[in-house]
């Protein structure tokens, strides 16, 4: 599904801040992204989410090579690639229901079938009531579960959350990881970085341990689905 | 009922693009009134060529005396010509009204030498051989000039058509500086929302979808600004119109100037002006779109 070979980035003329990264993660794993910040989390998502170009290295996404891909190509593959953003990157000038709308209209989903899967998520994150609030209304929280929604409305089939739960309070933090866990579940590859240790050892699923843009050599554990 | 909400760009919350309007008004003002312009002289050209189709003017020089023997042959003349359905010598009083708005009614007409004129009709269709014609005249009467209009006409169709050159030369500059004026706006806001076209990128938007929201702004834009541009020229028309009209004071035979006033299918043509505005703009804003998004990562 996602396959690093020695991929180094830097940007401009600056420190490489990723440094012969290597891993190949299969399709329906479930990884945790950790490490401090600085660390290199967000630039291994760019380039995952297909924002950036390596500066060395192979990356290939769904089994295909991304430096051989033509640029038309690349949007059937982003529209397989779900993100939560760590500034969530919410349209203020639109509607919570028209945030989360995006990615359906994007790949041209009908406004019935738009209307119906929005709402439900919505409501399913608990922002029912905020179907026509502009995110500047929002709280941090309520931003970040429209964010959230927004990344699975078009049910990917790799999610790359960046710090998804850093401004929810413990309880909602389970619940959404509950929701990334149903994907999960239900095929989707997940990548789900955060520097919260304690969620991240609450379950025993992979974790990816950046230290200043390399790979440290912590030993996989294996996946322990909750039930 | 949850309606969407504008476009996935905040095109109005940015002022550049928001210019567009102000901007292709005073460009579509100056369109409009050159292409008013062309298409009143063409109006005003036709109308003449109209009025002199089938008339000849014959000119001798002022009689001597009483006896109007040059007249006379003159007129001779041309009624045994095949084709000429009348032909009358245009009095004293008649020739001193036309003269009347230049020098006034203070100068009596019996005291200016003037030529006498004879009105020549010509059967219409017919085509009447004016050499044959010029040369039996000056047989009869040697000083006579037969004058056809031609020579009038000739300069002032080639007036009209520097004007009419003129005119399309300033509807093209004026395209071309819309044309301009849309890439800097439209190149702007591809800046100003590199955010948000990054977003819609990364969520596998192609770049027509987003080159769609951009011509759909630009054609709001050009339109709005096109209807501002020629609502103004039909005021400043309206205006030429009535100070033309006003100028009838001396007699509707001597208005100083030509009647300005557009027909139907003339204001229909000014009418499409805003439309091709916003055609071009939508056009032009969609091409510097998709060019500059192909050479976006």
């Amino acid at each position: 599904m996602v396959r690093f070979e020695n991929v180094g980035m830097r940007y401009g003329t600056g420190p490489e801040v990723l440094r012969d990264v290597s891993l190949d993660l299969p399709a329906g794993s479930f990884h945790f992204l950790t490490g401090p910040s600085g660390a290199g989390k967000t630039t291994l998502l760019r380039l995952m989410y297909l924002a950036d170009r390596p500066t060395r290295g192979l990356i290939s996404l769904f089994g295909e090579d991304i430096s051989r891909l033509k640029r038309k190509s690349l949007a059937d593959l982003r529209r397989k690639i779900g993100v939560v953003f760590q500034d969530f990157r919410l349209l203020n000038h639109l509607s919570a229901f028209d945030n989360v709308a995006l990615p359906l209209r994007v790949a041209g989903i009908t406004e019935t079938r738009v209307k119906k899967n929005v709402t439900e998520l919505l409501e399913w994150v608990g922002l029912a009531d905020k179907l026509h609030a502009r995110p500047v209304t929002l709280s941090g929280g309520q931003q970040q579960r429209v964010a959230i929604a927004r990344a699975v409305i078009a049910r990917p089939q790799l999610l790359l959350a960046d710090e998804p739960t850093g401004n929810v309070d413990d309880t909602m933090a389970l619940r959404l990881l509950r929701l990334f866990e149903e994907l999960n579940r239900f095929g989707t590859t997940l990548i789900f970085a955060t520097h919260n240790e304690s969620l991240a050892t609450q379950r025993r699923y992979r974790r990816l341990h950046l230290v200043d843009g390399e790979l440290s050599a912590e030993p996989a554990r294996l996946v322990e689905r909750p039930t | 009922m949850i309606a969407r909400s504008g476009t996935d760009i905040p095109f109005r919350r940015e002022g550049t693009v928001q210019l567009l309007p102000w901007l292709i008004v005073p460009m579509i003002y100056l369109a409009a009134l050159a292409l008013a312009g062309m298409l009143a002289l063409h109006g005003v050209l036709q109308g003449w060529d109209r009025g002199l189709a089938g008339t000849l003017t014959v000119e001798l020089p002022p009689a001597k005396d009483a006896n109007d023997a040059a007249m006379t042959k003159a007129l001779a003349v041309l009624r045994a010509t095949r084709g000429v359905t009348s032909a009358a010598a245009i009095d004293r009083a008649a020739e001193s009204k036309l003269l009347e708005p230049f020098l006034g009614s203070a100068v009596p007409p019996e005291e200016l030498q003037l030529p006498r004129l004879i009105d020549l009709r010509i059967a219409s269709g017919v085509r009447l051989d004016l050499e044959g014609l010029r040369a039996r005249l000056s047989a009869a009467v040697p000083e006579a000039i037969l004058d056809d209009h031609q020579l009038w006409l000739n300069r002032l169709y080639g007036l009209a058509l520097s004007v009419e050159a003129t005119g399309l030369a300033i509807v093209i500059m004026v395209g071309l500086a819309c044309v301009l004026t849309v890439i800097f706006t439209t190149r702007a806001g591809l800046a100003v929302h590199h955010d948000v076209i990054e977003l819609l990128h990364l969520m596998g938007a192609r770049d027509l979808y987003i080159a769609r929201q951009f011509e759909r702004e630009a054609m709001r834009l050009g339109l709005s600004g096109g209807v501002g541009g020629v609502a103004l020229a039909a005021l400043t028309l309206w205006g030429l119109s009535y100070a033309a009209t006003a100028t009838a004071v001396l007699g509707e035979e001597a208005k100083l100037l030509p009647d300005l006033g557009l027909v139907l299918w003339q204001w229909a043509a000014l009418g499409l002006l805003p439309v091709a505005a916003g055609l071009a703009a939508m056009l032009t804003a969609r091409l510097t779109v998709m060019r500059a998004l192909a050479r976006m990562p």
